[in-house]
């Protein structure tokens, strides 16, 4: 599934100039590396326009399963009970625009664009009947605000002269990892006349990237040796403290 | 300053765990508890996905018990026989626990089961702890913890008899094989080491001397936090090195300072206080339980790379 889409993002990246009459951007890297001391990642999208217009930047996620639970009372007890399953939901949402969301084009273009969080495709792997999709949905959205991971204003798209562009990315600390697409779309008088998409890869490196690793390629080695550690650290404690 | 923790995928300042490590390993080197049903809350608190929380603080305890173990060992306060026993017990008991985990961590019913195990052993626990201090410190009664040499209870007549020297005790090898199963099924569920369940069982049940029993336990803890933290490492891939690594630190510096004035408090205040303790959390859980919670919605990602 992600290599599928991971293809699909480098096809739209490579397709991405040849469509994209009357627009030109690029962001100012295509990966944030994680590092141990890793406290969130800037990066600046910098373009051109041929003809005047409004600019907005879509940053999607990786796509993930999300299970949204509801709890409900039994026994005088709160548990989890019904639930609802979300398909491919992105894990990571964010905006930039040169003005208001609501205001750049008709609710179609909106919804076709996933422009805003209310338009955001978010599909159920099963059927769930209304209104308890819609108080799934939203719970799901809430929550990801929560952690910093959807958010709902854009950051301001700013234009320097009339052609050039630039707009100021901001990915927090808990970020997910995988691959990410960045679609930049440029409207004139509600319709769209430009677009382009790149991709972006955010991914663990250095020692961080190599404890992840270990741990889920080699789970045992892994295991033994957090082992080891605690044994002797247990027995160092000991050893120090008895002559201090 | 913050750092990634690679597994639990999050920031955390490390000087927030090395404290709470600290904390936590002060308090059980002073009233002589693992302080596991403290750790995993407060990790869970500051926002640490309850698997890793559970995983991780498995592998601290190895560390915790080791270091407790030696100190006791070195006043001869370890029954190693008995220990063995129970650990086989405990083996069998985090096996299973850790596969319920798996199991009900995919029913989404995880968190409603260790509250629930929480609630019920923590009460259970607190309120016998509180009749027996109550007994000691207002009806100045001695507290009888250890029955007459030669008395059995029907318990220890089951059979598969086993002697025992170290503890002077000739009883059915299916008590301390029970107690440890048990005390492995907590282990894995609720990542704990379980000495609050163990402790009063070897002294209740068993009839151990009272002096034995603390070594006894964390020797067999030792085990089976062991086998949880690998058969966590392999299965659930939610065991933090550096999470662990972290508490630790924190927790060896702050057992040894707790164990060095934990002479200064009488035994039965510390007791009082343990007890105090048990109870609190035991009551915030159930509040958390019967409260309506203020958001009724929770998500989690599903298999997260």
């Amino acid at each position: 599934m992600t290599r599928r889409l991971a293809f699909l993002l480098a096809m739209l990246a490579l397709a991405g100039p040849a469509r994209a009459q009357n627009l030109t951007a690029d962001l100012s890297s295509h990966i944030i590396g994680i590092t141990t001391g890793f406290v969130g990642a800037n990066l600046t999208l910098f373009g051109t326009v041929d003809k005047p217009g409004d600019v907005v930047v879509i940053v999607r996620g990786p796509p993930a399963d999300m299970m949204v639970r509801k709890k409900q009372k039994v026994l005088g007890m709160w548990i989890n009970g019904s639930s609802a399953l979300f398909h491919d939901a992105p894990s990571f949402y964010s905006t930039a625009s040169s003005k208001p969301l609501g205001e750049l084009g008709s609710p179609d273009i909106l919804t076709r664009h996933m422009i805003g969080l209310d338009n955001l495709k978010l599909q159920t792997a099963e059927p769930v009947a209304e209104p308890r999709l819609s108080e799934f949905r939203a719970a799901l959205v809430r929550s990801q605000q929560e952690l910093d991971l959807y958010r709902a204003a854009p950051v301001p798209v700013t234009f320097l002269g009339e052609h050039l562009f630039r707009a100021d990315m901001a990915f927090p600390a808990n970020v997910p990892t995988g691959t990410y697409s960045v679609q930049i779309v440029l409207l004139q008088g509600g319709e769209v006349i430009g677009a382009q998409t790149s991709s972006l890869i955010v991914s663990r490196i250095g020692f961080s990237n190599g404890v992840f690793s270990v741990a889920h390629h080699h789970a045992l080695l892994y295991g033994l040796g957090a082992l080891v550690f605690a044994v002797a650290a247990g027995w160092a404690a000991s050893l120090v403290f008895r002559r201090g | 300053m913050d750092i990634y923790l690679p597994i639990a995928q999050m920031p955390v300042d490390p000087f927030v765990l090395l404290a709470m490590g600290g904390l936590v390993g002060f308090l059980s080197g002073l009233l002589g508890i693992g302080g596991g049903f403290l750790m995993t809350p407060l990790l869970i608190f500051i926002g640490i996905p309850p698997a890793v929380s559970v995983a991780t603080q498995s592998n601290q305890l190895v560390a915790a018990s080791v270091s407790g173990v030696i100190a006791h060992w070195r006043r001869r306060n370890v029954d190693f026989k008995l220990g063995t026993v129970m650990l086989a017990g405990g083996a069998v008991g985090s096996a299973i626990g850790v596969a319920v985990f798996a199991q009900l961590k995919a029913l989404g019913q995880i968190d409603l089961v260790i509250s629930l195990t929480y609630v019920l052993f923590l009460g259970m626990v607190a309120t016998l702890m509180m009749i027996d201090n109550f007994r000691m410190l207002v009806l100045h009664r001695n507290v009888v913890t250890r029955r007459k040499l030669h008395e059995h209870t029907a318990l220890h007549r089951l059979p598969l008899r086993m002697r025992f020297p170290r503890s002077r005790l000739y009883i059915s090898a299916l008590l301390p094989l029970g107690i440890g199963f048990v005390g492995g099924l907590l282990v894995a569920i609720m990542g704990i080491g379980g000495g609050f369940i163990l402790v009063p069982a070897m002294i209740y049940l068993l009839g151990m001397p009272v002096g034995l029993v603390a070594g006894t336990s964390l020797f067999q803890i030792i085990f089976t936090t062991g086998i949880t933290t690998l058969l966590q490492a392999v299965t659930t891939h939610a065991v933090d090195v550096v999470l662990a690594a972290m508490l630790i630190v924190g927790g060896v510096i702050g057992a040894q300072i707790g164990t060095r004035l934990s002479h200064l408090m009488k035994p039965e205040y510390a007791r009082l206080a343990h007890a105090l303790i048990v109870l609190v959390v035991a009551v915030k859980l159930t509040f958390d339980l019967f409260a309506r919670p203020e958001n009724l919605f929770s998500v989690i990602q599903l298999g997260a790379q």
